[in-house]
Protein backbone atom coordinates (compact mmCIF):
# COMPACT_ATOMS: atom_id res chain seq x y z
CA UNK A 1 0.00 0.00 0.00
CA UNK A 2 1.37 3.37 -0.94
CA UNK A 3 0.75 6.32 1.33
CA UNK A 4 -1.75 8.55 -0.44
CA UNK A 5 -1.63 11.21 2.23
CA UNK A 6 -0.11 14.61 1.57
CA UNK A 7 3.35 15.46 2.84
CA UNK A 8 3.86 16.00 6.53
CA UNK A 9 4.95 19.46 7.68
CA UNK A 10 6.15 20.49 11.14
CA UNK A 11 4.63 23.65 12.56
CA UNK A 12 6.41 26.18 14.77
CA UNK A 13 4.61 29.06 16.46
CA UNK A 14 5.94 32.29 17.86
CA UNK A 15 3.88 33.57 20.76
CA UNK A 16 4.99 37.17 20.47
CA UNK A 17 7.46 39.09 18.32
CA UNK A 18 11.00 38.34 19.43
CA UNK A 19 10.07 35.15 21.30
CA UNK A 20 11.56 31.84 20.18
CA UNK A 21 9.60 29.63 17.81
CA UNK A 22 8.24 26.53 19.50
CA UNK A 23 7.23 23.26 17.93
CA UNK A 24 3.42 23.06 17.98
CA UNK A 25 2.73 19.88 16.03
CA UNK A 26 2.34 18.84 12.43
CA UNK A 27 -0.08 19.13 9.51
CA UNK A 28 -0.59 17.41 6.17
CA UNK A 29 -0.47 19.67 3.14
CA UNK A 30 -0.01 19.54 -0.63
CA UNK A 31 2.39 22.49 -0.79
CA UNK A 32 3.87 25.30 1.27
CA UNK A 33 0.98 27.79 0.98
CA UNK A 34 -1.56 25.17 2.03
CA UNK A 35 0.82 24.03 4.80
CA UNK A 36 0.97 27.58 6.13
CA UNK A 37 -2.82 27.96 5.96
CA UNK A 38 -3.43 24.59 7.61
CA UNK A 39 -0.96 25.48 10.35
CA UNK A 40 -2.82 28.76 10.85
CA UNK A 41 -6.17 27.00 11.05
CA UNK A 42 -5.08 24.17 13.31
CA UNK A 43 -2.53 25.79 15.61
CA UNK A 44 -3.38 29.48 15.91
CA UNK A 45 -7.14 29.57 16.34
CA UNK A 46 -6.85 30.38 20.03
CA UNK A 47 -4.41 33.26 19.77
CA UNK A 48 -1.34 31.08 20.11
CA UNK A 49 0.81 32.80 17.52
CA UNK A 50 2.01 36.03 15.99
CA UNK A 51 4.14 34.25 13.41
CA UNK A 52 4.31 30.74 11.97
CA UNK A 53 6.97 28.55 10.44
CA UNK A 54 6.24 25.39 8.52
CA UNK A 55 8.94 23.05 7.37
CA UNK A 56 8.69 19.72 5.61
CA UNK A 57 9.23 17.01 8.19
CA UNK A 58 11.70 15.13 5.98
CA UNK A 59 13.89 18.24 5.83
CA UNK A 60 14.58 18.10 9.56
CA UNK A 61 17.81 16.36 10.50
CA UNK A 62 17.51 14.67 13.87
CA UNK A 63 20.04 12.94 16.05
CA UNK A 64 19.14 9.31 16.68
CA UNK A 65 18.59 7.52 19.99
CA UNK A 66 21.93 5.71 19.50
CA UNK A 67 23.65 9.10 19.59
CA UNK A 68 22.47 9.64 23.16
CA UNK A 69 25.67 8.47 24.81
CA UNK A 70 28.25 10.05 22.57
CA UNK A 71 26.33 13.29 21.99
CA UNK A 72 25.01 14.23 25.38
CA UNK A 73 26.51 12.23 28.23
CA UNK A 74 29.98 13.82 28.12
CA UNK A 75 28.34 17.06 29.27
CA UNK A 76 27.00 15.43 32.43
CA UNK A 77 30.12 15.78 34.61
CA UNK A 78 31.23 19.20 33.43
CA UNK A 79 29.43 21.44 35.87
CA UNK A 80 31.97 24.18 35.26
CA UNK A 81 30.24 24.85 31.97
CA UNK A 82 27.30 26.24 33.87
CA UNK A 83 27.65 29.85 34.96
CA UNK A 84 26.98 28.94 38.58
CA UNK A 85 30.26 29.99 40.12
CA UNK A 86 29.93 33.73 39.86
CA UNK A 87 28.53 36.13 42.42
CA UNK A 88 26.06 38.55 40.94
CA UNK A 89 25.99 42.02 42.42
CA UNK A 90 22.74 42.73 44.21
CA UNK A 91 20.22 44.81 42.34
CA UNK A 92 20.83 43.26 38.95
CA UNK A 93 17.51 42.13 37.63
CA UNK A 94 17.92 40.97 34.09
CA UNK A 95 19.81 37.79 34.75
CA UNK B 1 -34.22 55.99 7.77
CA UNK B 2 -34.10 53.62 10.71
CA UNK B 3 -36.21 51.07 8.83
CA UNK B 4 -33.89 51.24 5.83
CA UNK B 5 -30.86 50.75 8.02
CA UNK B 6 -32.46 47.76 9.72
CA UNK B 7 -33.21 46.25 6.32
CA UNK B 8 -29.67 46.83 5.05
CA UNK B 9 -28.13 45.33 8.17
CA UNK B 10 -30.44 42.33 7.93
CA UNK B 11 -29.26 41.69 4.38
CA UNK B 12 -25.62 41.75 5.46
CA UNK B 13 -26.19 39.47 8.42
CA UNK B 14 -28.44 37.00 6.58
CA UNK B 15 -25.80 36.30 3.94
CA UNK B 16 -23.16 35.69 6.62
CA UNK B 17 -25.48 33.48 8.66
CA UNK B 18 -26.68 31.31 5.80
CA UNK B 19 -23.19 31.00 4.26
CA UNK B 20 -21.89 30.06 7.72
CA UNK B 21 -24.68 27.59 8.40
CA UNK B 22 -23.99 25.88 5.06
CA UNK B 23 -20.32 25.49 5.93
CA UNK B 24 -21.12 23.93 9.31
CA UNK B 25 -22.51 20.95 7.39
CA UNK B 26 -18.88 20.08 6.62
CA UNK B 27 -17.99 19.82 10.30
CA UNK B 28 -16.76 16.26 10.82
CA UNK B 29 -16.94 15.52 7.07
CA UNK B 30 -14.03 17.57 5.71
CA UNK B 31 -11.81 15.99 3.05
CA UNK B 32 -8.91 16.06 5.51
CA UNK B 33 -8.73 16.97 9.17
CA UNK B 34 -6.99 20.30 8.52
CA UNK B 35 -9.59 21.40 5.97
CA UNK B 36 -12.40 20.32 8.27
CA UNK B 37 -11.06 22.75 10.86
CA UNK B 38 -10.48 25.45 8.23
CA UNK B 39 -14.10 25.27 7.01
CA UNK B 40 -15.40 25.31 10.58
CA UNK B 41 -13.24 28.33 11.36
CA UNK B 42 -14.72 30.20 8.41
CA UNK B 43 -18.23 29.13 9.42
CA UNK B 44 -17.66 30.46 12.93
CA UNK B 45 -16.30 33.76 11.58
CA UNK B 46 -19.40 34.18 9.42
CA UNK B 47 -21.88 33.26 12.13
CA UNK B 48 -20.01 35.62 14.48
CA UNK B 49 -20.41 38.43 11.95
CA UNK B 50 -24.11 37.80 11.65
CA UNK B 51 -24.48 37.83 15.45
CA UNK B 52 -22.83 41.25 15.72
CA UNK B 53 -25.23 42.67 13.18
CA UNK B 54 -28.36 40.96 14.53
CA UNK B 55 -27.51 42.28 18.00
CA UNK B 56 -27.33 45.76 16.50
CA UNK B 57 -30.61 45.28 14.63
CA UNK B 58 -32.19 44.11 17.86
CA UNK B 59 -31.10 47.38 19.52
CA UNK B 60 -32.38 49.46 16.60
CA UNK B 61 -35.76 47.76 16.69
CA UNK B 62 -36.41 48.68 20.31
CA UNK B 63 -39.36 46.29 20.47
CA UNK B 64 -37.79 43.47 22.42
CA UNK B 65 -36.98 41.40 19.32
CA UNK B 66 -33.85 39.43 20.24
CA UNK B 67 -30.92 38.31 18.16
CA UNK B 68 -32.31 34.75 18.31
CA UNK B 69 -35.80 35.88 17.26
CA UNK B 70 -34.29 37.42 14.14
CA UNK B 71 -32.16 34.41 13.23
CA UNK B 72 -34.60 31.66 14.18
CA UNK B 73 -38.01 33.28 14.13
CA UNK B 74 -38.29 34.40 10.51
CA UNK B 75 -39.49 32.46 7.51
CA UNK B 76 -37.72 32.07 4.17
CA UNK B 77 -39.40 35.04 2.52
CA UNK B 78 -38.12 37.32 5.28
CA UNK B 79 -34.52 36.23 4.76
CA UNK B 80 -32.46 38.50 2.52
CA UNK B 81 -29.30 36.43 2.08
CA UNK B 82 -27.84 36.09 -1.41
CA UNK B 83 -29.14 33.11 -3.36
CA UNK B 84 -25.53 32.04 -3.77
CA UNK B 85 -25.10 31.59 -0.01
CA UNK B 86 -27.93 29.05 0.28
CA UNK B 87 -26.80 26.77 -2.57
CA UNK B 88 -25.96 23.22 -1.52
CA UNK B 89 -22.40 22.21 -0.67
CA UNK B 90 -22.01 19.57 -3.39
CA UNK B 91 -18.42 18.38 -3.39
CA UNK B 92 -15.57 20.25 -1.70
CA UNK B 93 -14.78 22.06 -4.96
CA UNK B 94 -18.27 23.51 -5.25
CA UNK B 95 -18.30 24.56 -1.60
CA UNK B 96 -14.95 26.31 -1.82
CA UNK B 97 -15.88 28.02 -5.10
CA UNK B 98 -19.17 29.27 -3.63
CA UNK B 99 -17.27 30.56 -0.62
CA UNK B 100 -14.73 32.27 -2.83
CA UNK B 101 -17.40 34.11 -4.83
CA UNK B 102 -19.10 35.27 -1.62
CA UNK B 103 -15.88 36.14 0.21
CA UNK B 104 -14.60 38.36 -2.61
CA UNK B 105 -17.94 40.18 -2.53
CA UNK B 106 -17.77 40.63 1.24
CA UNK B 107 -14.16 41.73 0.98
CA UNK B 108 -15.01 44.65 -1.29
CA UNK B 109 -18.28 45.38 0.46
CA UNK B 110 -16.58 45.63 3.87
CA UNK B 111 -13.64 47.58 2.45
CA UNK B 112 -16.06 50.21 1.19
CA UNK B 113 -18.19 50.05 4.34
CA UNK B 114 -15.19 51.06 6.43
CA UNK B 115 -15.86 54.55 5.08
CA UNK B 116 -19.54 54.44 6.03
CA UNK B 117 -20.84 57.45 7.93
CA UNK B 118 -22.71 54.98 10.11
CA UNK B 119 -20.46 54.22 13.05
CA UNK B 120 -21.69 50.71 13.64
CA UNK B 121 -21.24 49.71 10.01
CA UNK B 122 -17.76 51.16 9.70
CA UNK B 123 -16.60 49.50 12.94
CA UNK B 124 -18.23 46.19 11.97
CA UNK B 125 -16.61 46.32 8.52
CA UNK B 126 -13.15 47.08 9.88
CA UNK B 127 -13.34 44.15 12.29
CA UNK B 128 -14.80 41.65 9.85
CA UNK B 129 -12.54 42.62 6.96
CA UNK B 130 -9.60 40.84 8.63
CA UNK B 131 -11.57 37.60 8.74
CA UNK B 132 -12.83 37.91 5.20
CA UNK B 133 -9.34 38.68 3.87
CA UNK B 134 -8.32 35.23 5.06
CA UNK B 135 -11.46 33.61 3.62
CA UNK B 136 -10.58 35.03 0.20
CA UNK B 137 -7.02 33.77 0.48
CA UNK B 138 -7.99 30.29 1.65
CA UNK B 139 -10.80 29.69 -0.82
CA UNK B 140 -8.94 31.39 -3.66
CA UNK B 141 -5.86 29.20 -3.29
CA UNK B 142 -8.09 26.12 -3.46
CA UNK B 143 -9.98 27.31 -6.53
CA UNK B 144 -6.61 27.83 -8.19
CA UNK B 145 -5.31 24.39 -7.26
CA UNK B 146 -8.47 22.48 -8.14
CA UNK B 147 -9.26 24.42 -11.32
CA UNK B 148 -5.74 24.03 -12.60
CA UNK B 149 -5.29 20.59 -11.05
CA UNK B 150 -6.09 17.17 -12.50
CA UNK B 151 -8.58 16.52 -15.32
CA UNK B 152 -11.06 15.31 -12.71
CA UNK B 153 -10.71 18.32 -10.41
CA UNK B 154 -10.86 20.73 -13.36
CA UNK B 155 -14.06 19.11 -14.64
CA UNK B 156 -15.69 19.27 -11.21
CA UNK B 157 -14.74 22.93 -10.75
CA UNK B 158 -16.02 23.89 -14.20
CA UNK B 159 -19.30 22.08 -13.48
CA UNK B 160 -19.60 23.91 -10.16
CA UNK B 161 -18.84 27.25 -11.79
CA UNK B 162 -21.49 26.68 -14.48
CA UNK B 163 -24.02 25.94 -11.78
CA UNK B 164 -23.11 28.72 -9.32
CA UNK B 165 -22.71 31.42 -11.95
CA UNK B 166 -26.51 31.43 -12.30
CA UNK B 167 -26.70 33.15 -8.93
CA UNK B 168 -24.00 35.79 -9.34
CA UNK B 169 -26.21 38.46 -10.90
CA UNK B 170 -28.25 38.43 -7.70
CA UNK B 171 -25.22 39.83 -5.86
CA UNK B 172 -25.45 43.08 -7.80
CA UNK B 173 -29.20 43.48 -8.08
CA UNK B 174 -29.29 46.86 -6.32
CA UNK B 175 -32.69 48.20 -5.36
CA UNK B 176 -33.85 51.70 -4.40
CA UNK B 177 -33.07 51.14 -0.74
CA UNK B 178 -29.44 50.22 -1.25
CA UNK B 179 -28.90 52.94 -3.83
CA UNK B 180 -30.33 55.58 -1.50
CA UNK B 181 -28.23 54.38 1.44
CA UNK B 182 -25.14 54.30 -0.75
CA UNK B 183 -25.82 57.87 -1.93
CA UNK B 184 -25.87 58.91 1.70
CA UNK B 185 -22.52 57.15 2.25
CA UNK B 186 -24.10 54.68 4.64
CA UNK B 187 -24.13 51.57 2.47
CA UNK B 188 -21.48 50.30 0.06
CA UNK B 189 -21.96 51.24 -3.58
CA UNK B 190 -22.97 48.09 -5.46
CA UNK B 191 -21.75 49.28 -8.87
CA UNK B 192 -18.32 49.75 -7.32
CA UNK B 193 -18.39 46.31 -5.68
CA UNK B 194 -19.41 44.78 -9.00
CA UNK B 195 -16.43 46.35 -10.78
CA UNK B 196 -13.93 45.19 -8.19
CA UNK B 197 -15.52 41.75 -7.81
CA UNK B 198 -15.66 41.09 -11.55
CA UNK B 199 -12.04 42.09 -12.04
CA UNK B 200 -10.73 39.96 -9.18
CA UNK B 201 -12.89 36.90 -9.83
CA UNK B 202 -12.21 36.92 -13.57
CA UNK B 203 -8.49 37.10 -12.97
CA UNK B 204 -8.40 34.18 -10.56
CA UNK B 205 -10.79 31.98 -12.54
CA UNK B 206 -8.72 32.59 -15.68
CA UNK B 207 -5.57 31.68 -13.82
CA UNK B 208 -7.36 28.56 -12.59
CA UNK B 209 -8.02 27.70 -16.28
CA UNK B 210 -11.77 27.89 -15.71
CA UNK B 211 -14.19 29.39 -18.21
CA UNK B 212 -16.81 31.85 -17.06
CA UNK B 213 -20.09 30.73 -18.63
CA UNK B 214 -21.41 32.97 -21.41
CA UNK B 215 -24.15 35.24 -20.18
CA UNK B 216 -27.16 33.14 -19.36
CA UNK B 217 -30.44 34.68 -20.28
CA UNK B 218 -31.78 33.14 -17.12
CA UNK B 219 -29.80 34.46 -14.19
CA UNK B 220 -31.65 34.02 -10.94
CA UNK B 221 -32.28 37.10 -8.80
CA UNK B 222 -34.59 38.19 -6.03
CA UNK B 223 -32.84 37.77 -2.69
CA UNK B 224 -33.43 41.41 -1.76
CA UNK B 225 -37.17 40.81 -2.11
CA UNK B 226 -37.03 37.58 -0.13
CA UNK B 227 -37.46 35.40 -3.20
CA UNK B 228 -35.30 32.32 -2.72
CA UNK B 229 -34.43 28.99 -4.25
CA UNK B 230 -35.91 25.91 -2.60
CA UNK B 231 -32.59 25.28 -0.81
CA UNK B 232 -33.16 27.91 1.84
CA UNK B 233 -36.21 26.17 3.29
CA UNK B 234 -34.17 23.07 4.10
CA UNK B 235 -31.49 25.11 5.84
CA UNK B 236 -34.03 26.96 7.96
CA UNK B 237 -35.85 23.76 8.88
CA UNK B 238 -32.66 22.36 10.35
CA UNK B 239 -31.32 25.61 11.79
CA UNK B 240 -34.54 26.79 13.39
CA UNK B 241 -36.04 23.52 14.58
CA UNK B 242 -34.92 23.70 18.19
CA UNK B 243 -35.83 27.32 18.71
CA UNK B 244 -39.27 26.83 17.21
CA UNK B 245 -39.99 23.58 19.02
CA UNK B 246 -38.92 25.10 22.33
CA UNK B 247 -39.59 28.84 22.05
CA UNK B 248 -37.22 30.90 24.16
CA UNK B 249 -34.89 27.93 24.70
CA UNK B 250 -31.42 28.91 25.90
CA UNK B 251 -28.23 26.96 25.21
Amino acid sequence: MTDTQWDLWEVFTQKKPGAPFEHAGSVRASDKEIALQNARDVYSRRNEATCLWVVKSDQIVSSSPEDLGSFFEPANDKVYRHPNFYKTPEGIKQI
Amino acid sequence: MEAELIEYCTRLADTSLIAGQRLTEWCGHGPILEEDIALSNIALDLIGQSRLVYAHVSELKKDGTSEDDIAFGRDANEFKNFLLAEQTNGDFGKTILRQYLISVYQYHQYTLLQQSTNQFLSAFAAKSLKEVTYHVRHSGEWVLRLGDGTDESHLRMQTALNELWLFTDDLFDADQLETTLADKNIAANIAQIKDLWTKQVTQLLTEATLTIPVAHNFLRKGSRKGIHTEQLGYILAEMQFLYRAYPGAKW
